[in-house]
């Protein structure tokens, strides 16, 4: 009898080509989740349900505005709410404010004299009660000026816009007196001489929102001060190692003074990378000596991350027969009030503007715009879905112009197998075959198979640069049973890494699954990882833990050969056994044999560093990409606007399914969040810079009623990455060109092209009653040419 | 100590009201303020964290538990009101051992970073035990108001049906 997870991945496999034979054991099989039981069973200890006996309870003071001058903070009468332990401001805090971040060292503690985007704190009240402290809170008068901030694009590169960033924190740059973060440029080929060649030119305007991550657990901190001067933090944060660099700069302190516990992030999708208000309650925490608590509210969560929104004009060139000649591109991101991590999303997305595609020549430009909103910081994807979102639709666009279908156009432009799409000097070619994924995209949707009226098809491309450079190790230990210990700072935050350090450690030491544990989260026990992110584990950590596996092995090999006299050299260790001139001998008992009745155990380590490349505009070259094929059937309600997805196929370049029940997991969850920025979500501010849909009552995310009517997840292996036996990272492929796909079915179905995101009901309704109203004033007069008899022309608005 | 979004003033004078409701089957003595909320003194008074606070205004479905038998969002009831009530939370449901609902949760791959499962498990088991056979339109409808940003819907429809196939192997 087959388990269900197996019945699930025959159903998958029997989608296409049976897989290939998986590496051994427990690898490759649909292992359950590491930790699964207490996720299900409410055991499951996420950082608000940690308990701290006698600690105190923080709240943030804000003021309602998105910016403005703060002229004074009047906390009298907060001090005097029973219960009140502290009211801190910037006043009480180091002069110069201390300051963080990961790209550019621009963030503050606290709002120092200036409040930069809605939300920004400028002071914390720390009480007995949670009660006292919110209390308190609303009773700290703050007499503020609004300042005509900058919300928009087009607000934000007016002449004489107000300044988000002071000039002074980028003293000597190009670009300190404006609202001009930093910029990037790509260049290939010669985009003029190919306009020669070119038959037909699509130029248009692309819109992609700003858009929140609303992790489910909204997360917090808490700060607590140990005897020796320094401190211990938990924080659900991606990158521990990261925020206790950022506390022990910002204290002043040595990195062992500053522990941080991460617990399991309750989604993480890149919103708890960077630190944000642990400095803050660190601060506190050292001020009070006490233990400082703040668990955020998921109103105060949106305040704290969100997506860069996107404008892109594009001009893009076809030849008669849809070869694309060249593509330039002008990208602005609007990014928030600090820079955070989005200078780097603007960069790495921008990289990928011209896609997986073979053009001669491309220009692009992108900017990274500040604006006085939430700082903008990694989201899924990293700046690939709103590059993908221009590029797809025009390759759809040309192709209609040109008659081919989106099918088509894509066959003839994608690149093959180390071909270049990316040329220049920090060129990048394939690493994988691209066209399986497409081709197994087009069979799994029926594609060119009739559909009734009112229904459309879109396929899409998408790429994402993964991770680039960076340390990640790992400690592995082989304990005298036979069990064994792993030690990886990877945050397991939904994705399973600890599932898959389980399932390698199982094969490589030859040790039951259940007796492989996994320590991570905490940075006094558990050595360096540079960072949870860009899908980098898989390939980065999981290489380490292979490679402290073989460390353990050869150990194991060498202390066998000392214990019995065996010769070494007679002597050749493998994934799970030691064989010796008697035969293979399983490692476990191989290890006992070595120890001898005084026990013991075997320690190894493991690294896998990828050293960056210093004048790469990435850092270096990636790793790996994510490559991913979605193609999407909608119904559209012509009444409406309203779309009804009949089936959603998303395919990935997957490398090698280390552990296949992930993958889909992951695959699907990140088809169905590409669904929520395509068609629902999007953050809207009011004219002083708030967050109009603050809170889950007004920002709709997919429920399970979104989801498509059949949703297909399928893979390529082809064994082709630089992980563990072949194996890439794939948590983001399946958002990237979610978008594309489904602007391209919803042309196809309705007739109406759409450029800004999301596809709302009102979008679509609008779009279709505007085309519906021009066709009328044509008259009877014919359209362009219908590629699908049953169907309204498509209208280019 | 869960962030509560909406607060009315001078909540420090709210006086302390003695609450006493069945939860899991024992009886329990809590004394809380009027304005707290069951899931706060779910998981900050009777010491049962595993019900989960995202949106706390009824929108997530992460604090759901049963009252009286019945699914409702935590959040969204007054601890006084359930003086005298019967809760069932998640770690209630799970006392002997996972259910049968809690394993094909993880068979199915249902569970991925886990924040909004425990409210996902104990509104599946509220569908299932007032629709023993639910089809996927009403599995989705009857979930609908738990909110999952990892997205594993398709993954929790596949649980939830095997759990009932199960069920009525029995």
């Amino acid at each position: 009898m087959t388990t269900a997870p197996e019945r699930a991945i025959e159903q998958r496999d029997a989608l296409g080509e049976p897989s290939d034979p998986y590496p051994q054991g427990q690898v490759g099989r649909p292992v359950l989740r590491y930790g699964g039981g207490d996720r299900t069973s409410g055991a499951q200890r996420f950082v608000a349900d940690l308990r701290f006996p006698g600690s105190l309870q923080v709240a943030l003071v804000t003021v309602p505005v998105g910016c403005a001058d703060v002229l004074g903070i009047d906390a009298t009468a907060a001090r005097a709410v029973p219960g009140v332990v502290d009211v801190v401001t910037a006043a009480d805090l180091p002069s110069p404010m201390p300051r963080f971040g990961v790209s550019h060292t621009d963030r503050p503690v606290l709002a120092d004299g200036r409040v930069n985007y809605h939300g920004e704190p400028v002071a914390a009240v720390v009480a007995e009660t949670l009660d006292a402290a919110q209390v308190a809170a609303r009773a700290v008068r703050v007499d503020f000026r609004e300042l005509p901030g900058v919300y928009t694009l087009d607000d934000a590169l007016a002449p004489g816009a107000h300044r988000v960033q002071d000039p002074s924190l980028r003293p000597g740059h190009a670009l300190a007196d404006s609202n001009v973060l930093e910029e990037a440029h790509y260049t290939w080929g010669d985009v003029e001489a190919e306009e020669a060649r070119t038959e037909v030119v699509v130029e248009e305007t692309y819109t992609f929102p700003m858009v929140t991550h609303f992790p489910i657990e909204p997360g917090g901190t808490v700060a607590v001060p140990t005897d020796a001067g320094g401190l211990d933090v938990y924080s659900p944060v991606q990158h521990p190692y990261l925020l206790q660099r950022t506390l022990a700069s910002v204290l002043g302190l040595p990195l062992n003074q500053v522990r941080v516990f991460a617990p399991d992030p309750g989604g993480g999708f890149g919103g708890k990378q960077n630190p944000k208000l642990e400095p803050l309650l660190a601060f506190l925490a050292l001020r009070t000596r006490r233990t400082c608590r703040l668990v955020l509210s998921l109103e105060e969560t949106f305040q704290s991350m969100r997506r860069a929104g996107c404008r892109i004009a594009a001009r893009t060139g076809f030849a008669a027969d849809g070869a694309l000649t060249f593509h330039s591109v002008d990208a602005d991101f609007l990014i928030g009030a600090y820079a955070d991590v989005a200078p780097r999303v603007m960069g790495k997305g921008s990289y990928v503007a011209a896609g997986p595609y073979r053009i001669p020549g491309v220009r692009i430009d992108a900017r990274a715009v500040m604006t006085n909103t939430t700082p903008s910081t990694a989201f899924r994807g990293f700046g690939s879905p709103q590059v993908s979102w221009a590029l797809e639709s025009q390759l759809d666009a040309g192709a209609r112009r040109l008659g081919l279908d989106g099918l088509e156009v894509r066959r003839r432009n994608l690149v093959a197998k180390g071909e270049a799409f990316v040329r220049g000097e920090s060129a990048a070619a394939a690493d994988g075959e691209w066209h399986q994924s497409l081709e197994k995209a087009a069979e799994l949707i029926g594609w060119g198979t009739p559909l009734p009226p009112g229904r459309g098809r879109g396929i899409a491309v998408g790429i994402k640069p993964g991770a680039t450079s960076g340390l990640s190790q790992s400690l592995v230990r082989l304990l005298a049973d036979g069990s064994a210990i792993v030690y990886a700072g990877t945050s397991d935050m939904g994705q399973g890494a600890r599932t898959l350090w389980q399932q390698i450690v199982a094969d490589e030491l030859g040790a039951p699954l259940d007796q492989v544990s996994v320590v991570s989260g905490d940075t006094g026990t558990v050595p360096f990882d540079l960072q949870t992110s860009a899908s980098r584990s898989t390939v980065f950590m999981g290489s380490a833990v292979l490679e402290a596996c073989k460390d353990v092995r050869q150990r194991v090999l060498a202390l066998y050969a000392e214990s019995t006299g065996v010769p070494p050299e007679q002597l050749e260790e493998r994934p799970g056994v030691l064989v010796t001139p008697d035969g293979e001998l399983g490692l476990p008992e191989a290890a006992r044999v070595a120890l001898g009745s005084l026990r013991g155990e075997f320690m190894g380590q493991g690294t896998r560093r990828l050293r960056g490349k210093g004048k790469h505009p990435l850092g270096g070259d990636a790793a790996f990409y994510e490559f991913n094929a979605t193609a999407i059937e909608v119904e559209v309600d012509r009444e409406t606007g309203e779309l009804l997805l009949t089936r959603h196929v998303t395919v990935s370049d997957v490398g090698t399914e280390l552990n296949p029940l992930q993958v889909v997991s992951q695959d699907e969850g990140a088809a169905i969040m590409g669904l929520g920025h395509s068609q629902m979500e999007q953050l809207l501010l009011d004219e002083h810079g708030r967050i109009r849909n603050l809170g889950a009552l007004d920002y709709r995310i997919p429920t399970f009623k979104d989801v498509p009517v059949e949703l297909v997840s399928a893979a390529v292996e082809n064994h082709d990455g630089p992980g563990p036996y072949g194996s890439k990272g794939i948590s983001e492929g399946a958002l990237l060109c979610t978008a594309g796909a489904l602007g391209a079915a919803v042309a196809d179905a309705a007739g109406v092209v759409i450029r800004d995101l999301p596809l709302t009901p009102e979008r679509v309704w609008a779009a279709i009653q505007a085309a519906e109203a021009a066709e009328q004033d044509a008259g009877s007069a014919e359209g362009p040419a219908r590629h699908h008899p049953h169907r309204s022309p498509v209208t280019e608005e | 100590m869960t962030s509560t979004a909406r607060i009315p003033d001078h909540l420090d004078d709210d006086p302390l009201e003695t609450v006493t409701l069945t939860v899991n089957g024992s009886q329990r003595t809590v004394a809380v303020p009027t304005h707290r909320t069951l899931l706060d003194g779910l998981r900050d008074e009777v010491g049962l964290p595993g019900t989960k606070s995202c949106c706390a205004e009824g929108e997530c479905g992460a604090c759901t538990v049963l009252l009286d038998g019945r699914a409702v969002n935590s959040c969204l009831v007054l601890c006084v009101e359930a003086e005298g009530h019967e809760v069932t939370t998640v770690e209630g449901l799970s006392a002997d051992g996972l259910t049968d609902l809690q394993e094909e949760f993880l068979n199915a791959g249902a569970v991925q970073c886990g924040f909004c499962i425990p409210g996902q498990v104990v509104s599946a088991e509220y569908l299932l035990r007032t629709n023993p056979d639910p089809d996927e339109a009403q599995i989705r409808e009857a979930l609908s108001g738990n909110l999952c940003r990892c997205a594993g819907y398709q993954r929790i429809v596949r649980a939830v049906q095997a759990t009932a196939a199960r069920r009525s192997e029995r």
